[in-house]
């Protein structure tokens, strides 16, 4: 490790490191807009100038050059000023300066930077450049006068997102930023440009003269459309969310976010549901919540508690789905399930349903073999993760499934169930390759599990697994992706049919009398029996609510308070944000009510006591924010006939990422990149 | 003044067969496997005897950039030649791929063993059309006579020699955007640390040099050093070939004995100043990028890299650009200002907006449209890019306006001067 001073302290680094690098651990701000820790070094906004003992009597690029033994650097000299404020005064001459109506105003790096180093005045006195913007697509505007040209979009959507679609045209002062022929960017991680771009060249464009940074009020909180568990931060003003942007949690997300996830937010002033209604006399009246509640004890009062089932929707929070099992178990019904996709999975044990291996511990994978699933489309920001993987060792990736791009080479072995007992067998070259692997990775998408013999799947999954040596008591290398924030919660806290209790298909077709949907929107609602008296309980005017009998409006995830277990099995919580709108009330509260009304009052009258009632029922639900990593010991595997397998080829779970749920189905902005994107997949079809 | 008998490029002019059979004649490809049965460190240890110092403009040692290269590599080893000739006034390369294709080819081969290389890729600039086809014939023909391939000139080496044809840019000749545009990207210089020598071509050990450093290196080594620094001046060692341009009698090529006097370079070779040595105004002594020298000093400069350097100039490529009295200084220098701005890569800061800052306000001193405090700006533009850059084009672009402003200050203050009296004349207010 060398050592080396910097201003006057000394600090030791690894070798390898950049002065830039070392100062940081210093605690030495080095003014930077090219250089970024997730990105290749480029070197070139030459703001970032040090001066250097010992070397040639001119300015060093501090974030491209390696720390050296004993090396004397220094941040703060005449050179070193001097340089930084001819940088500045070259980047301003052809920036607009329209800082006023800038959407990057009060967060921008040039405005922060040109405070300490820009000049009072300006020496130029030639025209400024113009540069015509570019399109590309629903979510990013730009404004390509104010480009710097930092090249961080650039080798963001090369290097991470993996779609090589940006690129610099022309050189000199008519250098360009741009996808050269106009065409919006197709990577579902696109967003992140808007976070990473130093200035206001790109901004984003359903935000766009919105809000002021500094008038928005800024909570934690996770993300709940898709079962990664982004760590995400909610901008708000007043009674709207105005903003969703990544928050930074190395484990998870590092610092990105899928588009969806931050663009969706415009639906939650949509189709809210904003009061309690009932179905009366062929239509939906607005009710107060006794009236609705006293209809829903109308039916219940007296049902025998077989009748009576609940199902949990993909935006659920933990502690709704607990509240809500412990009504139905004092009803009397053990009919639950939050598997609205019918998903076979196997909940004996917690290593059969989860991402055991971590999205973090993807990184140490030398081989990963990828059943039934999509990532790019199911989760982004993990499939960032594999492709970091892939990037950084040239991770062999094998897939059986859809033939698609992924962003990174596969293997496509094919799309036959079948394949994974050839795997097993050997019969299959890339079962050599699983089985050099020291630490091999499976991954089970839910398009596996979601069909008649999933379970079977689930079985041969788990026996390749095991037989390729992904099982070890260090290692875990199986894994199940899930695509709903609420699974793995659910799970945990065994919302799913209990003794004698009936699953989602069961309680459809008038297998239950009286129906409670929470949040649940991807069932087939024209299967639910005529009969069936259907409660809905949720935020959006979606699928579930149609013909439901009774409307009971939640709040949606930026609304409450909530614990949401990712696919990793990671516990998480997310804060409120905004006050659910109108009557809307946060979900347990609703529960907690009706329970009263009917005599049945749930043991639990703060969210407090809710979460310790959690824990009790599982304790993972103590365990905030940390996941351990366990390796496998016992090698038993799931119920399910490995042999059982059907010869019907893997259907994707997600095949249109823009529109999952019942918020980014209700979200124009969602909906124009659905557009986009098919009206894309239809041009590229034609060609 | 050098001697017929030391002349390395004999058909510089073109007048003899450029094929095999005529470079045979002249001595290339003469006994070459002797030279390789040397060995690797005798090659390099007889290169940095000989005191070669780069022809592409920067001087560096030939001998030491060799010695760079990794004795023992699990990767490839490179040799890459850059025939990027783009320096405004510059023509030397050229005629040695026209006219003389045989003494680069075997240079490769000798200065390619001699690191280790297992190829030399030469990087043609994209205009330069039949002088690409013509280095191609030669690489066929070496390649069919044995001279080069798998058993090059029957040493049991293998040796490979590609050429590549640029598309046209004046950065592609930087050696590390070279490596980049030869990789099929678009031609940035890259950063340094990593040097080529370690991380290069396809990111492999390589070595980027000149086209007239690798042609002597043959005739060097059947020489021998001694001989090669009889010629020149101390550090200064050799010949080089001059490019003589601009206000001359007879502009040509000329190969010469480093340090030779300037006055004698122009008066001996290009028939002397247009209207006489003393119609001399101004030189450029090494390209387009270098500072350029008044009469005063031309009077008596050497043509070597230190003498110039002693001057605050270069010797650059050795690209004479003369200028007698006629010349509009500022114009002149303007026009090279819009030539760096359109070749600015645009990769960093400094020179993609400095270039064409520079330009505009050259512009309007070329017309006497400016402050004169605004000279005091430009000077201070120019010292911003200089030595803030990437690669050495911000450095080149800054030089010659540093050069005008040093040498000819006067000038420009006359020339605003003179417009501001011209835009206040009254007679002038009447007659609009």
């Amino acid at each position: 490790m060398p050592k080396l001073t910097i201003d006057g302290i000394e600090v030791e680094v690894p070798a390898g490191s950049t002065i830039l690098q070392a100062a940081e651990a210093a605690g030495i701000e080095i003014p930077r807009f090219c250089y970024h820790e997730r990105l290749s070094i480029a070197g070139n906004c030459r703001m970032c100038l040090v001066e250097v003992e010992k070397t040639p009597p001119k300015p060093i690029a501090s974030c491209a050059y390696p720390v050296g033994e004993g090396m004397v650097v220094h941040t703060d000299t005449p050179m070193v000023r001097n340089g930084r404020r001819g940088v500045m005064e070259f980047l301003l001459i052809n920036h607009p300066l329209d800082c006023p109506i800038c959407d990057q105003g009060g967060e921008c790096d040039l405005q922060d930077q040109a405070i300490g180093f820009g000049s009072d005045h300006s020496r130029y006195a030639e025209n400024k450049r113009a540069v015509k913007d570019k399109e590309l697509g629903p979510l990013v505007k730009t404004t390509m006068t104010r480009c710097i040209h930092c090249t961080r979009c650039i080798r963001f959507i090369t290097e991470v997102a993996g779609v090589p679609e940006l690129g610099a045209t022309s050189r000199g002062e008519h250098m360009e930023v741009g996808t050269y022929v106009e065409k919006a960017l197709s990577s579902e991680l696109s967003g992140n440009i808007i976070d990473l771009c130093p200035v206001g060249a790109l901004t984003s464009k359903p935000y766009a003269f919105v809000a002021r940074p500094w008038e928005l009020a800024k909570v934690d909180s996770i993300d709940a459309l898709d079962a990664v568990g982004t760590n995400i931060r909610i901008d708000a003003r007043g009674p709207e969310v105005l903003r969703i942007l990544p928050r930074l949690n190395e484990d998870v997300n590092e610092e990105w976010l899928g588009d969806k996830s931050r663009f969706a937010l415009d639906a939650l002033k949509r189709r809210r549901l904003d009061r309690p209604w009932l179905w009366r006399d062929g239509k939906h009246v607005a009710v107060s919540w006794a009236e609705a509640f006293s209809a829903i004890a109308d039916k219940v009062n007296g049902l025998a508690g077989d009748r009576i089932g609940a199902i949990a929707g993909n935006l659920s929070d933990a502690e709704s789905m607990l509240a809500l099992k412990d009504l139905m178990v004092s009803l009397g019904s053990a009919n639950l399930d939050c598997r609205q996709d019918g998903a076979k999975l196997d909940t004996s044990r917690r290593d059969f349903y989860s991402f055991n291996t971590s999205i973090a511990g993807i990184e140490e994978a030398d081989a990963v073999l990828i059943i039934g699933s999509n990532p790019r489309k199911e989760a982004p920001v993990l499939n960032a993760r594999i492709r970091k993987a892939f990037v950084a060792k040239g991770t062999p990736i094998g897939v059986i499934g859809a033939e698609t791009d992924l962003t990174y080479k596969v293997t496509h072995i094919g799309n036959d169930p079948a394949l994974i007992n050839a795997l097993h067998d050997g019969a299959h070259p890339f079962a050599q390759v699983l089985r050099d692997a020291k630490k091999p990775l499976i991954i089970v998408g839910q398009g596996a599990l979601a069909r008649a013999d999933g379970a079977a799947v689930l079985a041969a999954a788990w026996r390749l697994a095991a037989s390729v040596g992904a099982l070890l008591p260090d290692w875990h290398g199986f894994n199940m992706l899930h695509t709903a924030a609420a699974r793995v919660g659910g799970l945990d806290l065994g919302f799913v049919p209990g003794a004698h209790g009936k699953s989602v298909a069961q309680m459809l077709d008038g297998g239950v009398d009286v129906l409670w949907l929470l949040g649940a929107d991807e069932i087939d609602t024209a299967r639910i029996g005529s009969k069936t008296f259907v409660v809905y309980q949720g935020h959006h005017g979606d699928a579930g609510a149609h013909g439901a009998n009774v409307i009971l409006p939640g709040a949606a995830y930026t609304e409450k308070s909530g614990t949401y277990v990712n696919t990793e099995g990671r516990v998480q919580r997310g804060f409120m944000a905004v006050n659910p709108p109108g009557d809307a009330r946060e979900d347990w509260t609703i529960i907690r009510a009706f329970s009263q009304l009917i005599g049945k009052t749930l043991p639990y009258d703060t969210i407090d006591a809710l979460r310790a009632r959690l824990e009790q029922v599982n304790l993972v639900f103590g365990r905030i924010g940390y996941l351990p990593r366990f390796g496998c010991s016992d090698l038993s595997g799931p119920s399910g006939d490995p042999a059982a397998l059907s010869d019907a080829p893997f259907v994707p779970a997600v095949a249109n990422y823009y529109q999952t749920d019942s918020i980014s189905r209700n979200s124009p902005t969602m909906a124009a990149c659905a557009q986009t994107a098919s009206e894309a997949t239809l041009l590229a079809a034609a060609e | 003044m050098l001697q017929d008998k030391d002349r390395i490029f004999t058909n510089l002019y073109g007048v003899h067969d450029p094929l095999l059979k005529g470079a045979r004649s002249r001595g290339d490809w003469d006994n070459t496997a002797a030279i390789l049965a040397r060995g690797r460190d005798a090659i390099i240890d007889e290169m940095k005897k000989s005191g070669l110092r780069g022809r592409g403009g920067a001087g560096f040692p030939t001998g030491l950039k060799w010695s760079f290269m990794p004795k023992q590599s699990d990767r490839p080893c490179y040799l890459v030649v850059n025939a990027d000739e783009s320096e405004p006034g510059t023509c030397k390369d050229r005629d040695i791929l026209r006219h003389d294709p045989h003494k680069l080819v075997e240079g490769c081969l000798v200065a390619g063993f001699a690191m280790g290389a297992c190829a030399a890729f030469i990087y043609v600039r994209g205009e330069f059309y039949n002088e690409g086809r013509m280095l191609q014939a030669a690489v066929d023909e070496a390649y069919e006579a044995g001279l080069i391939g798998k058993n090059a000139c029957g040493s049991g080496y293998a040796f490979d020699v590609v050429v590549h044809r640029g598309a046209g840019a004046y950065i592609c000749g930087e050696e590390t955007a070279l490596i980049e545009s030869l990789e099929g990207k678009k031609g940035m210089p890259r950063m340094k640390p990593p040097f080529p020598a370690g991380v290069g071509l396809y990111g492999c050990p390589s070595t980027v040099n000149n086209v007239e450093s690798i042609a002597v290196a043959p005739t060097i080594l059947r020489r021998g050093a001694d001989w090669f620094l009889t010629l020149g001046r101390p550090n200064n060692a050799g010949q080089k070939l001059f490019c003589i341009s601009g206000h001359v009698n007879k502009p040509c090529n000329v190969e010469e004995e480093l340090g030779i006097p300037m006055r004698e370079l122009i008066e001996r070779h290009a028939g002397g100043v247009r209207g006489g040595w003393d119609n001399l105004l101004a030189v450029i002594p090494g390209g387009a990028s270098v500072p350029m020298i008044p009469k005063s000093i031309c009077d008596d400069v050497l043509m070597d890299f230190d003498s110039l350097r002693g001057v605050r100039s270069g010797l650059g490529t050795a690209a004479v650009i003369v200028m007698d009295k006629s010349t509009d200084l500022i114009k002149a220098i303007a026009r090279l200002s819009k030539f760096y701005m359109h070749e600015s890569c645009g990769q960093c800061t400094p020179c993609r907006e400095g270039t064409g800052w520079m330009w505009r306000v050259m512009t309007r001193m070329a017309e006497g449209k400016a402050d004169i405090s605004e000279i005091d700006t430009l000077e201070q533009v120019t010292k911003q890019v200089e030595g803030h850059t990437i690669c050495a084009l911000g450095d080149a672009a800054a030089w010659p306006i540093q050069g005008l402003i040093r040498h000819f200050r006067p000038v420009m203050e006359e020339r605003i001067t003179a417009y501001k009296a011209r835009i206040a004349s009254p007679a002038r207010m009447a007659a609009e």
